[in-house]
């Protein structure tokens, strides 16, 4: 369980989506892959959307990808968040194609672009759930 | 089977409140069903179908209990802020199809005297599968939006200065508005100094929140021949969604690009014949992005398009008449407001603000959050088929 200081909301675990918090707590960013019609997918999901086969494979992201779009918050009033304003909420596209919604951290807000290389940077919230955040790309 | 002529919206009110924290919800639906009722030279008898949304789970029968009702049609579909909309275009589908024959549709909010922060307040955790890989990131409703205006800046170099001309252009129709909650005039530069709530969105980009609500009555095409006033008769309607997919979306595509054609196929206009568009104005580049997607403007061009004052009642493209969620209400789910302003147009009942030949108009209700999940309903009324 999270420490009681952690006020955000938590991911909600269930059937379909248990294994993507268990890779994510040792660090590991995954992808689906439909095995029948080869569709990348994001979110988890037990069925491929696209044919609705249940053939997955996992695909273990490179954890590398660009801003997509962005939006510095400095409003927001629900807990947890209102405490880290102003904070990065974005969109990034993943190099294996994917685009999803995450914050950028460790990075000045003013120095976010649209285009910016960012890679995958966990923040462990206790020992069996991590989730992952981007931060600009080292060169 | 089309929907064009078969029905008309023949009652519409607005209520004129703005702040209520001395009247429940049902209250302000109650009376906005009088309002409407009366409107149409109608009662309350003569209702048999009845529409609601954003009133509780089941709230429909609860509605109905208020309104001590026994209708024979029901329908509670929630597509968030757009339900209204959509519901017209069901009422008339129920109506040609001879389930029933009046429809009574109601929305009342008391989100402002409840200091119910929409667009800044909530977790964004709604429990549905896709919020497990949001709500942990602080997705506000605005910051959202926000993400659709910056995407929209680099791909087009649209400005800041762009969509504030659709936030003072909807301010001057506000002041031509008595029931809006804001009146006094406002400038770009006005716009551009008020604060970043998300960037690149200022405080005076986010439509309010208010209190308020408001009722239509629609009917078949016959009956509206009887009605005390002229119908607005439903010549197209439809609706879509538009959501993450599976990761590959391009978030500049709203469910408008779906919604629009569709109806305005089915209403068998182009868009030149339109007189006026009612879109819903969460907040400005919900505007942009609604016109582009209808297909009023070609992509990327929005910015070019709302400038100049174009959108103004008296202008090339008129637009949000009443003075929108920007400042006339907002109560949570505006969309009802777009049909009410629309009805009223088109029987030249508006006034200051009326539209010099209005016999066409396009509403379109975004519900939800565009950039994450969101609905688009799309209605054509016209005053003659």
């Amino acid at each position: 369980m999270a420490s009681k200081d952690y006020k955000k909301p938590l991911p909600h675990l269930d059937e379909e989506n248990r294994w993507f918090w268990e890779a994510c707590a040792r660090h590991e960013l995954y992808l689906q892959k439909c095995a029948s019609c080869s569709t990348i997918r994001f979110y988890p999901r037990a069925l491929c959307p696209s044919c609705l086969s249940s053939k997955t494979e996992y695909l273990r992201a490179s954890g590398r990808g660009t801003v997509y779009t962005f939006t510095v918050t400095y409003q927001n009033q629900a807990a947890g968040f209102r405490d880290e304003l102003p904070y990065v909420m974005a969109y990034v596209e993943l190099d294996e194609g994917p685009r999803i919604l995450t914050n950028v951290v460790k990075t000045p807000p003013d120095a976010v672009t649209i285009g910016m290389p960012v890679e995958v940077v966990f923040e462990d919230i206790d020992e069996g759930l991590a989730i992952p955040k981007f931060q600009r790309a080292r060169a | 089977m089309s929907l064009r002529g078969k029905t008309a919206v023949v009652g519409v009110y607005e209520h004129p409140t703005r702040y209520a924290p001395h009247m429940t919800q049902y209250q302000i639906m109650t009376e906005s069903a009088r309002g409407a009722l009366e409107d149409a030279g109608l009662t309350i008898g003569d209702v048999d179908g009845l529409c609601t949304a954003g009133v509780g789970p089941m709230g429909v029968i609860a509605l109905a209990n208020h309104l001590n009702l026994r209708p024979c049609y029901l329908d509670s579909t929630n597509l968030g802020g757009s339900s209204f909309v959509a519901h017209v275009g069901h009422a008339s589908a129920a109506i040609a199809a001879g389930l029933c024959n009046t429809v009574l549709i109601l929305y009342g909010s008391t989100a402002a005297s409840e200091r119910f922060a929409v667009g800044t307040g909530g977790s964004g955790a709604f429990g549905d599968p896709p919020d497990a890989y949001e709500a942990i990131y602080g997705p506000t409703v605005v910051g959202n939006y926000a993400m659709a205006a910056m995407r929209h800046m680099h791909e087009y170099g649209t400005s800041a200065e762009q969509l504030a001309e659709i936030a003072v252009t909807t301010r001057r129709h506000a002041s031509l508005n008595t029931a809006a909650k804001y009146h006094d005039p406002i400038t770009i530069e006005d716009v551009l100094a008020s604060r970043v709530v998300s960037s690149p969105l200022h405080l005076l980009d986010c439509c309010m929140i208010s209190d308020g609500g408001g009722a239509l009555v629609v009917t078949s095409a016959e009956r509206a021949r009887d009605a005390k006033k002229k119908p607005a008769f439903v010549l197209g309607a439809a609706e879509a969604v538009r959501h993450t997919g599976v990761g590959h979306e391009d978030l500049l595509e709203v469910a408008a690009a779906q919604s629009g054609p569709k109806a305005m196929a089915m209403a068998e206009v182009s868009h030149r014949e339109v007189d006026l568009r009612m879109i819903y104005d969460s907040f400005t580049i919900t505007v942009l992005l609604t016109l582009e997607n209808l297909g009023f403007c070609k992509r990327g061009e929005g910015g070019a398009f709302v400038s100049a004052g174009r959108l103004g009642f008296d202008g090339p493209c008129p637009t949000n008449t009443d003075g929108g969620g920007l400042s006339s209400n907002h109560p949570g789910m505006r969309g009802i407001f777009l049909v009410i302003e629309g009805v009223k147009q088109l029987r030249g009942e508006a006034g200051a603000r009326q539209v010099k030949k209005c016999a066409v108009v396009l509403c379109h209700g975004t519900g939800g959050v565009i950039s994450r999940r969101h609905s688009g309903a799309t209605l054509v009324l016209g005053s003659s088929f």
